[in-house]
């Protein structure tokens, strides 16, 4: 089980890598030849830096929206935020001083999963009940938020009620990460957690979860609005004013 | 043709989302291109062989081309948040009309070509072949998209369905299955110069017939001169300004202006056409070529600035995109010799271009305007702004300049102006219905159904604010909405060009109006009214 958990984990690994690095490099070298800041939109490179913090930090854009969304989609996404945090402690030395945070915030991460999973529970009665939302799901749509919900259980199961052995569970990643295969605890909770989290590695390049590096990209929220100053030319564009 | 439909009706306002009828409007699409309109474009005649192919090659190129589209197909994530924030899905309750699933009609396709998921497990994502149903679906519900970007706004990701609606329609007029409206209008302004095929003798007697009116009512030999060599400033404006109404009124306005301010200005019949419908199609080689007729006209007369006129698509383009068309505008590179060519005859000194609203509105600031605002006062203005210019240009130096400037403006010369509700204007504005290639005749149900939620927010102005004038500073929506309001039972003649409201209260030195004023004039100033008041 510790050699097929291991492989599973290496295999996931390189996926999302390799996946989200050829995503990301071909965003990055696919031209956005024209201006289309959706306006009014910062006049400078710092107000769109400070613009995308408050799209990537608040979800500005959403709140103006729709206030249950974004209250469900925030919940889910910061609770996530924190329970990563928190499990960062199964890769790291928490005992060097650069780590030491660690310990620190673990406790608010233990209680975040619930934000998490209200937060996923809300998004997904929204999708069934809301007319307009159940039109526009698809299969694909329902299963990202079982597997996030069966992550985010599974794992709140093994917090508060069926406890692992999770020294042992930090030696196993600590080996995986030396390439040394260490063994890895039974539990069905924890190989169902830990298989259901390699699957959302390995679908995250090939979903709708692009939407995490995307925001970072899309031109209507990262540009500048300055078409009149400068003139914004990409290479395909410029060879037709010759 | 023009199929029977029913106006909508007021909902109680503010209005909740309706409930979904599916394939309300699935029988709505536009005529479809002849080869004679599809040609001249560089566009196949009629629908291509292998049709099915093509179309996707072509998604595959465009996907290369603009990371819009390939970071918007991806991104997705089906939230719901934009679902209700069209004008047509409010106008028509056709759920395609909300602006994720009009987005999926792409993105089903892109799915099962260009991703891993969609290849081999296309019912999983909800990925389809390009079959010819998915064809009509796309001619259909893009079709029925004004490239408003009100969804835009409320994305998380900031998601433009504006592009791609535009890609849709790159992709269906390089198979050859265009639209006659866009594609009709875009022959004759490469052929002629402007969207009506007026030909410059025309022109020219038009212009005088206006510039005789103005001179009837304000004794002054204003000018609306065309083609003038060694003028400082070029106009560029739409052509509804030379024959529609109000826009004629609109450009008097500005032709007042330009007297008042002394400018030495000129139109161009090379380049009489400040719209440019390659935009709604998404071809960037067309709207170049449009752009172009511009840049020719500039260099060819020598002026030092270019403004335009009163128009919402137009000033996008202008605005957003001249300076990478043609370089109309500033910092080209120190190597890019086409842009330098024409950045180093403007001035420097101004934006380039620069919108009519701004140009008056410094005029303003400056204090070299005057304006007899009673000439308003039967008047109680709203303003609309335009989709174009709200969400995707900019006017003045500080973000949001296109909100305040036009308001601005308008208060110069009216003593009464309201707002319509602040969901409905500035950056969450709605479109008027007949924007993005839309105002055609064979249109004429979707443009009166999705201009619903802008009469629901004009009406409860009208019914609570005493509103009686609707101010616009587009051509598209002047058109649309002296087509529409009559839908709605408001009168037609309530609808006015800012520029109009300008026109009307401007008072040109040595005109027949500064001369009525100037009894009241020789009265006492203010101060010393006041004080003889208070002596009372």
């Amino acid at each position: 089980m510790s050699v097929l958990y291991a492989l599973l984990f290496y295999v996931a690994t390189v996926l999302l890598i390799a996946g989200l690095a050829m995503k990301i490099r071909q965003y990055w070298i696919t031209p956005a030849p024209l201006k289309i800041p959706t306006t009014p939109a910062p006049t400078t490179r710092g107000g769109v830096v400070l613009r995308m913090i408050r799209e990537v930090v608040l979800f500005e854009s959403l709140f103006k929206s729709n206030k249950w969304i974004w209250l469900f989609g925030y919940m889910f996404h910061v609770g996530l935020a924190l329970v990563l945090l928190r499990h960062l402690r199964y890769f790291v030395d928490t005992t060097s001083f650069i780590w030491s945070w660690v310990p620190l915030i673990s406790p608010i991460g233990k209680y975040a999963a619930f934000a998490m999973i209200i937060g996923l529970l809300g998004l997904w009665a929204r999708r069934i009940l809301v007319e307009r939302i159940r039109y526009i799901s698809g299969p694909s749509d329902h299963l990202m938020l079982a597997l996030l919900v069966g992550i985010g259980l599974s794992g709140a199961m093994m917090t508060f009620v069926v406890h692992t052995d999770i020294v042992a569970v930090k030696i196993f990643f600590l080996g995986l990460m030396r390439f040394s295969i260490q063994p890895l605890p039974t539990d069905p909770l924890l190989l169902l957690h830990l298989g259901l989290v390699a699957i959302l590695m390995i679908v995250f390049p090939l979903s709708k979860l692009l939407h995490a590096p995307g925001v970072f990209f899309s031109p209507s929220r990262n540009q500048v609005d300055d078409p009149r100053e400068k003139r914004h030319l990409a290479s395909w564009a410029a060879k037709l004013d010759k | 043709m023009a199929a029977e439909f029913q106006t909508p009706e007021f909902r109680e306002y503010p209005a909740v989302p309706n409930a979904l009828i599916n394939d309300a409007t699935a029988h709505l699409s536009p005529f479809i291109a002849k080869p004679n309109h599809q040609e001249p474009l560089g566009f196949p005649g009629e629908l291509v062989e292998n049709w099915e192919e093509k179309a996707v090659e072509k998604m595959g190129d465009l996907l290369t081309k603009y990371r819009g589209l390939r970071v918007y197909l991806d991104s997705c994530v089906k939230c719901g948040s934009c679902t209700d924030k069209c004008h047509y899905y409010q106008g028509t309750s056709d759920p395609k009309n909300m602006p994720v699933a009009r987005q999926d009609l792409l993105r089903s396709v892109y799915r099962r070509y260009f991703t891993f998921a969609g290849k081999y497990f296309p019912k999983l994502v909800g990925a389809r072949d390009m079959t010819r149903e998915v064809l009509d679906e796309w001619y259909s519900y893009f079709h029925q998209c004004s490239q408003c970007r009100r969804c835009s706004v409320f994305c998380p990701y900031g998601i433009d369905t504006a592009e791609i609606s535009m890609a849709a329609r790159e992709i269906m007029d390089s198979i050859g299955h265009g639209q006659k409206y866009c594609n009709e209008i875009l022959g004759k302004v490469q052929t002629v110069g402007n969207n009506l095929g007026l030909p410059g003798p025309a022109l020219k007697a038009t212009m005088a017939e206006f510039a005789e009116e103005i001179e009837d009512d304000t004794g002054l030999p204003v000018e609306i001169p065309i083609d003038k060599k060694g003028a400082d400033v070029l106009l560029i404006t739409p052509s509804a300004d030379f024959f529609a109404e109000p826009h004629i009124d609109g450009l008097m306005g500005y032709a007042k202006v330009f007297h008042e301010a002394g400018v030495n200005w000129t139109l161009s019949s090379h380049a009489a056409e400040a719209a440019n419908f390659s935009m709604f199609i998404g071809s960037y080689s067309n709207m170049k070529k449009v752009a172009e007729r511009i840049r020719d006209a500039a260099l060819e007369l020598g002026v030092k600035q270019i403004i335009v006129g009163e128009c919402g698509h137009a000033w996008r383009v202008a605005y957003s995109f001249w300076n990478t068309l043609t370089g109309v505008g500033a910092g080209a590179d120190p190597s890019d010799e086409y842009a330098l060519k024409l950045q180093k005859q403007l001035d420097p000194n101004v934006p380039q271009p620069m919108h009519i609203c701004e140009f008056t509105y410094d005029l303003i600031q400056k204090g070299k305007l005057r304006f007899d605002k009673s000439a308003n006062d039967h008047r109680t203005v709203t303003f609309h702004d335009s989709c174009n210019v709200a969400r995707a240009s900019r006017m003045g130096d500080w973000a949001g300049g296109q909100f305040d400037i036009p308001r601005e403006v308008i208060k110069a010369c009216c003593n009464n102006y309201v707002d319509m509700d602040p969901d409905t204007i500035k950056e969450k504005t709605y479109c008027c219905g007949g924007g993005g290639g839309l105002l055609t005749d064979d249109l004429m149900e979707i443009r009166v159904k999705g201009a619903l939620p802008r009469m629901e927010a004009l009406k409860d102005v009208v019914d609570h604010r005493g509103v009686n004038t609707l101010a616009a500073i587009c051509a598209i929506c002047k058109a649309q909405f002296a087509k529409v309001l009559p839908y709605y039972n408001f009168p037609m003649h309530m609808l006015v060009s800012t520029h109009q409201l300008v026109g009307e209260s401007l008072v040109l030195t040595g005109s027949n109006q500064e001369k009525a004023l100037q009894p009241k004039q020789e009265e006492p100033a203010k101060e010393d009214e006041a004080q003889a008041k208070a002596e009372e």
